[in-house]
């Protein structure tokens, strides 16, 4: 049975815990055991992508020890994953042994669905979610984590959902992070473009596998009024449809 | 070239709020991306060509000054003037001085965004010397008195309507019954008005694509066949390009040139391929009397040896430039530079010091699709955050930020501090979302709620729930 340390986000921390707790549920119903590290906060990539390398690297220095002693790291985001697997070892670039040492952990640290159907070989879910759905790639599980096949793969064995592609596929939805505060004018120049293509799909539910992305996505398509639902595709694959969908209504 | 921070917004606003900008934006997202990934995938060879063109480009820069002296030997040995400018007041003056010794009243111009960026034809107007630009987009752009607000599709930000209007302003003795409606019959109007200035020009100004230092020749790629008049009919050629362009071979050439078109516009090559080796020899039907080359630095021998090098691969497709979001959504006028997009926001301040573009590195996403679609493998994002880590080493970060991040820093650094911050900050935010689940408004947060709404969180952060699931499980 492997081990498997839950790297699971800041964002997800706060704002959506219970995409932590269904990644878990999808692990350990995979034969994982998993423990979640102490001490967790955040990866580092907002000081990151903000110049500030120096601040960075000490986060860097923290979340590479403290994932050290895992056989496996899982992300639920391919975000906060490609920060730890693909842009740790750049920051310690001129750092022999703190190099080494980020690039041990980048070489175990996986996006959830990629480390499921990857690393696990899972090929299907026992969860139901009956909806007519679309999906969006963050650009960093596109990008950066490889992840694309992936989490279709398993969202096709959800029973009652149906997934039809944007199309535009390949196209950012506009979050990227603090530019989404710094120039919220673009941003949203982006996003709305993304919500006139979900639209088209015909599609009751927006699934991605990035909070950042689905809280700008769902911030979006609510002030547009629009009905669809938006989530994260593990609450989708362990069938969650008693919790609220993000930015909806709570139920009295 | 500068971008300062409120010009930088206002031009975003303006650019967003303009409809005609945006229809005619909508073009490049449409034409230009659907016709690269179909020329892309027509070439199962692509990524082994990119690898290829990179090495090539990469080994031409380790040896820069070696390939360039070769190529002048074998340029100088066909005929060829070569001058060197190390500043764009140098390049300016070499080519006005070219035009005067040649008596020269107007000049032809092919496409060169050198041209441009050494602001060259504001310079020869204020001498005297009349420039006339032949390429479709440039003519149109010239006519408007516009900069270029695309690589390789300098007019892309005007619908043919603009068009339109633009020549019946200028061309005044055009009927108004002669129908302009459709792209062919401005193609016909702007050509007919360019016969004369073809015939009469006396000197022919073109960019270069390449430099070859086995033949010593210059290269020009268009899609209209304009640069082969403007080279070809005046008395004097004149080439204005920059130092990375040389590359050591022919067959080198045909490597990158495989994959320029297809990267810009989809076309497997573009229609007119030129390669121009000194003078009109003895026998040859056409070509010019002399021919100069004006190779410019700027700025970009600086590059060399640091980690901008790479950015000296670029082979100016443009791809960058449409496959991105911001280009999509600002067009090109609103970097206020005269390179856009990615390679601009990464050119601007390579050239010109961070400081000449706060802003086109900082107003991105980080979507990474432009150094995907780069034929020359640039990490466009990587140099970007480069320069904003330039910009907060020199304390040129905005202060709200560099004081966000340090407390966030401070926080990241401090785990049980940061549950507490992260429990109360969203039991706050839950409550304000209330029952609707969502915040319309949050005066801290407006750069958020002004387009769209702030999803309110669940209420209990994850590491309680695990805490609590631990200590139910007795493991705590």
């Amino acid at each position: 049975m492997p081990t498997v340390a839950l790297f699971v986000t800041c964002l997800v921390d706060a704002f959506r815990p219970s995409v932590g707790m269904a990644a878990i549920k999808l692990l350990e119903d995979a034969g994982c055991e998993v423990v979640v590290p102490e001490g967790q906060t955040c990866c580092g990539q907002p000081g990151y992508n903000s110049g500030e390398r120096a601040a960075a690297i000490t986060i860097a220095r923290r979340v590479v020890a403290m994932l050290e002693p895992y056989e496996y790291v899982v992300v639920p985001s391919g975000s906060c994953g490609g920060m730890i697997a693909k842009h740790y070892p750049e920051l310690f670039v001129d750092d022999a042994e703190w190099g080494l040492r980020a690039k041990a952990v980048a070489k175990k640290t996986h996006e959830l669905t990629a480390f499921l159907t990857g690393g696990l070989g899972i090929t299907s879910v026992t969860a139901r979610f009956p909806a007519k759905a679309t999906y969006h790639d963050s650009c960093s599980a596109l990008r950066e984590m490889g992840v694309r096949a992936q989490p279709r793969k398993l969202l096709g064995t959800v029973e009652g959902l149906t997934l039809t592609e944007l199309s535009e596929r390949d196209a950012c939805c506009g979050f990227g992070g603090t530019f989404a505060v710094k120039y919220p004018d673009i941003s949203n120049a982006i996003v709305e473009k993304k919500t006139a293509d979900v639209a088209a799909t015909g599609a009751e539910l927006l699934i991605s596998g990035d909070m950042g992305c689905l809280l700008n996505m769902a911030g979006k398509l609510k002030r547009e009024g629009s009905k669809v639902q938006v989530r994260h595709v593990a609450e989708v694959l362990t069938g969650m449809t008693e919790l609220p969908a993000i930015g909806e209504a709570r139920r009295p | 070239m500068t971008a300062d921070g409120t010009l930088f917004s206002a031009r975003v606003s303006g650019a967003i709020a303009d409809p005609q900008l945006q229809q005619a934006l909508s073009n490049v997202r449409r034409r230009f991306v659907a016709s690269r990934a179909a020329a892309k995938a027509a070439l199962p060879e692509w990524g082994a060509l990119s690898d290829e063109a990179r090495a090539i480009k990469d080994h031409v820069l380790a040896h820069l000054d070696l390939y360039l002296e070769a190529w002048e030997q074998k340029a100088t040995a066909a005929g060829a003037k070569v001058h060197w400018a190390s500043t764009a007041a140098d390049a300016r003056d070499i080519v006005l001085g070219i035009c005067r010794q040649a008596g020269a009243k107007t000049v032809t111009k092919g496409k060169s965004m050198v041209a441009e960026e050494i602001h060259l034809n504001q310079h020869l107007e204020a001498n005297g010397i009349t420039p006339v630009e032949t390429d479709l987009g440039e003519y149109i752009i010239q006519l408007r008195g516009e900069m270029p607000s695309h690589i390789i599709a300098p007019a892309v930000h005007l619908t043919k309507a603009q068009v339109e209007a633009d020549f019946r302003k200028a061309h005044t003795n055009l009927a108004l019954d002669r129908s302009m409606a459709e792209p062919r019959e401005l193609v016909a109007e702007a050509r007919g008005i360019l016969r004369d200035k073809f015939l009469a020009a006396d000197v022919g100004i073109t960019g270069a694509n390449f430099l070859i230092a086995e033949t010593g020749s210059s290269v020009i790629v268009t899609n209209e066949g304009n640069g082969d008049l403007t080279q070809v009919l005046p008395r004097v050629h004149v080439v204005v390009t920059s130092i990375e362009k040389v590359v050591p071979t022919l067959e080198d050439v045909s490597v990158i040139l495989r994959l320029l078109a297809r990267s810009a516009t989809g076309q497997e090559i573009s229609t007119y391929t030129t390669f121009s080796t000194g003078l009109r020899r003895p026998g040859d039907p056409d070509g010019p009397e002399a021919y100069h080359v004006v190779v410019v630095d700027n700025g970009r021998s600086e590059l060399l040896g640091t980690a901008l090098q790479a950015v000296l691969r670029c082979i100016r497709c443009g791809a960058c430039m449409n496959h991105c979001p911001v280009y999509q959504a600002i067009g090109g006028h609103a970097y206020g530079a005269v390179y856009a997009g990615p390679i601009g926001a990464v050119l601007t301040p390579a050239l010109n010091g961070v400081m000449a573009a706060k802003d086109l590195p900082n107003a991105t996403p980080f979507c990474g699709r432009c150094e995907e679609v780069c034929p020359m493998q640039i990490p466009l994002p990587g140099m970007m955050r480069h320069f904003r880590e330039e910009q907060v080493k020199l304390a040129k970060a905005p202060v709200s930020q560099r004081a966000g991040l340090a407390v966030w820093a401070w926080l990241a650094g401090r785990p049980r501090l940061y549950r507490l911050a992260a429990r109360a900050g969203m039991r706050v935010l839950e409550m304000i979302g209330g029952r609707a689940g969502r915040i319309r408004s949050l005066p801290l947060a407006t750069g958020w709620t002004r387009h769209r709404d702030l999803p309110a969180p669940e209420g209990r952060t994850f590491h309680d729930l695990w805490a609590e699931r631990q200590r139910a499980r007795g493991k705590a």
